[in-house]
């Protein structure tokens, strides 16, 4: 990346006790990503408690997102919702071995460095959360910790990896249990990017200004034929297909909030969506793991114009 | 195509339960090599050498046992057969782990030395660090450093007889979480003699090779060839070669992850 971080090249010194030392870097971009590109073709499970994450641990989650309410309670409870206890992130911390991920308030900073302080892994700058600054996001670069933003289409995630953002979700719409939204996200990215890859050169200014991202980062998507991160699905999968669907429209993993402790059996549906996520292109698994499931969560229609979109709440 | 089937049985197969598998595999794309999806026990049947590739090694160790992998992949390690593990892979290949999740996990196990898990500590104290590979430089050539990628990184605390020790790397006992660690494991309280220790971050035993780093993730390519070189001597007793890429300019493979730096 051209954002002031890189590691520069490889440098070759005399004798091997001091070259550990002088080389060493931690928070580069390439290190932010890399958990990311570790997370690939898993599943990252909201949970509220220790119990909870003991669950999606065993149930073979690649990472954890501590909360204090789950997308479909904020939903339906409403008032502002905030960054969660620092306390109750550290007890899941030192429940499981596998990363913890903390959501703060969209450009809400001092959440961020709160979080950055306790060490969680990964921050997401989340829109299910009420927003503190409706003009700007918080400025990703400044921190040693990586970020994932949500997106709805090309320009608003490129926009976030320019603000620093290590990894890209789509925004779906959280605690609906309804993937309409994410589809239409993942399939706006997607599409954007397929137009991009055969566009002549001279036309990708003018797509960089419509698209409102910054042309260099466009470019690059042009050349790789996809985001230049890791990329994951979130909002409304409540179901194996559902992930698997996301997984085959080109996603590298899956997010899934309300979608496991909302339903009738938490551990076994955890587990059959981790499965999904891995066999998302057989559908002798799929079929098998979705058998049985017991009752998914209550899921919520979007054409009802009561229905408030966190999606929309930033740009 | 025409080499025909004793080479394609001898392919590089890559398990891709979940991690960096597309990493690995973009990366002996660059040598030219097609790297073979595994997911189910059948797949092993087909390929002569295995990477297993960095990830969460809890949700990996999950998804190999809910397909019952287990007995497979010990089955391939016994077979002789090379395997390459990266980070988790490592944790996978490793006889003894320590620092794990409550319960404990299964893996494959072969390798003769006693891992420690998330010995680096969490995302914050993920690095990237130019490490001395002499022992690489000397078979595949290029720099005597090789740039590792250490995220949320286990390290080997002690190797058995057998094992050959192909990159080390030093810890400040004062400066980290580590401290904790590394003076109780030794048993040392006193903190002058010992404030610095060596944990092994690449080894060899036989056909198995461990690195507790990414090379996946770096544009350079040694371990990758190292680890091919290993699957060709492989083949080379039993006479068959590698299967290399079938007409790359036709095929139309997944996109990859560019590599930053």
């Amino acid at each position: 990346m051209s954002g002031g971080d890189s590691s520069g090249v490889v440098a070759l010194y005399g004798n091997g006790a001091s070259i550990a030392e002088t080389s060493k870097k931690s928070s580069t971009f390439s290190v932010k990503v890399g958990l990311a590109q570790m997370l690939r073709g898993g599943v990252i499970m909201d949970v509220v408690n220790v119990e909870q994450a003991v669950i999606a641990e065993e149930a073979g989650a690649c990472a954890v997102m501590a909360l204090e309410r789950v997308p479909a309670d904020i939903r339906s409870q409403g008032g502002v919702a905030r960054m969660s206890d620092p306390g109750l992130i550290k007890e899941i911390k030192r429940a499981v071995t596998i990363p913890v991920m903390a959501k703060a308030r969209i450009g809400h900073f001092v959440e961020a460095q709160i979080l950055e302080s306790i060490g969680v892994d990964y921050i997401d700058e989340s829109e299910v959360l009420t927003v503190v600054d409706e003009d700007h996001h918080i400025n990703k670069h400044k921190f040693r910790i990586p970020f994932v933003c949500g997106c709805r289409n090309l320009g608003e995630a490129l926009r976030r990896i320019r603000e620093g953002a290590a990894m890209i979700r789509t925004k779906g719409e959280a605690g609906t249990g309804n993937v309409v939204e994410a589809v239409r996200h993942v399939r706006s990215v997607m599409g954007d990017i397929r137009a991009l890859s055969n566009m002549d050169d001279d036309e990708v200014f003018s797509f960089a200004k419509r698209i409102a991202a910054p042309y260099d980062l466009v470019m690059q998507t042009k050349q790789l034929g996809r985001l230049p991160v890791v990329q994951f699905a979130a909002g409304g999968v409540a179901t194996p297909a559902d992930a698997a669907l996301m997984m085959q429209l080109g996603c590298d993993g899956v997010f899934v909030g309300s979608g496991i402790f909302k339903s009738g059996d938490p551990a076994r549906r955890a587990r059959a969506i981790v499965q999904a996520v891995t066999h998302f292109n057989d559908p002798a698994v799929l079929a098998d793991v979705s058998s049985g499931l017991g009752e998914a969560m209550v899921g919520i229609n979007l054409n009802d114009s009561k229905v408030e979109r966190f999606a929309n709440r930033s740009e | 195509m025409e080499a025909g089937g004793a080479a394609h049985q001898r392919s590089v197969g890559v398990l891709s339960l979940q991690g960096s598998f597309n990493e690995h595999i973009a990366a002996l794309r660059r040598l030219g090599v097609m790297g073979v999806e595994v997911r189910k026990a059948e797949h092993l049947e087909k390929i002569g050498s295995l990477i297993i590739p960095g990830g969460e090694s809890t949700t990996m160790a999950k998804l190999a046992h809910y397909h019952n992998l287990f007995p497979a992949l010990r089955e391939f390690v016994k077979s002789g057969r090379p395997v390459w593990g990266t980070c988790a892979g490592l944790i996978f290949l490793a006889d003894r782990a320590i620092g794990q999740k409550n319960g404990g996990q299964e893996f494959i196990g072969g390798l003769d030395c006693t891992v420690h898990r998330n010995f680096f500590g969490s995302q914050l104290q993920s690095f990237e660090i130019d490490l001395l590979v002499s022992k690489l430089a000397a078979k595949e050539g290029g720099p005597a450093s090789f740039r590792g990628v250490f995220i949320r990184a286990p390290a080997i605390m002690e190797v058995g007889p057998d094992v050959e020790v192909l990159a080390d790397y030093t810890v400040h006992v004062n400066d980290s979480t580590n401290a904790k660690i590394v003076t109780s494991l030794r048993g040392l309280e006193d903190k002058k003699s010992s404030s610095t220790q060596k944990v092994v971050v690449a080894a060899r035993q036989g056909n198995l090779l461990v690195t507790a780093f990414h090379p996946e993730l770096t544009k350079d390519t040694r371990w990758h060839s190292f680890f091919l070189k290993m699957s060709v001597e492989n083949n080379e007793e039993h006479g068959l070669s590698i299967s290399k890429e079938v007409a790359s300019s036709e095929v139309k493979g997944p996109i990859f992850l560019p590599i930053f730096e």
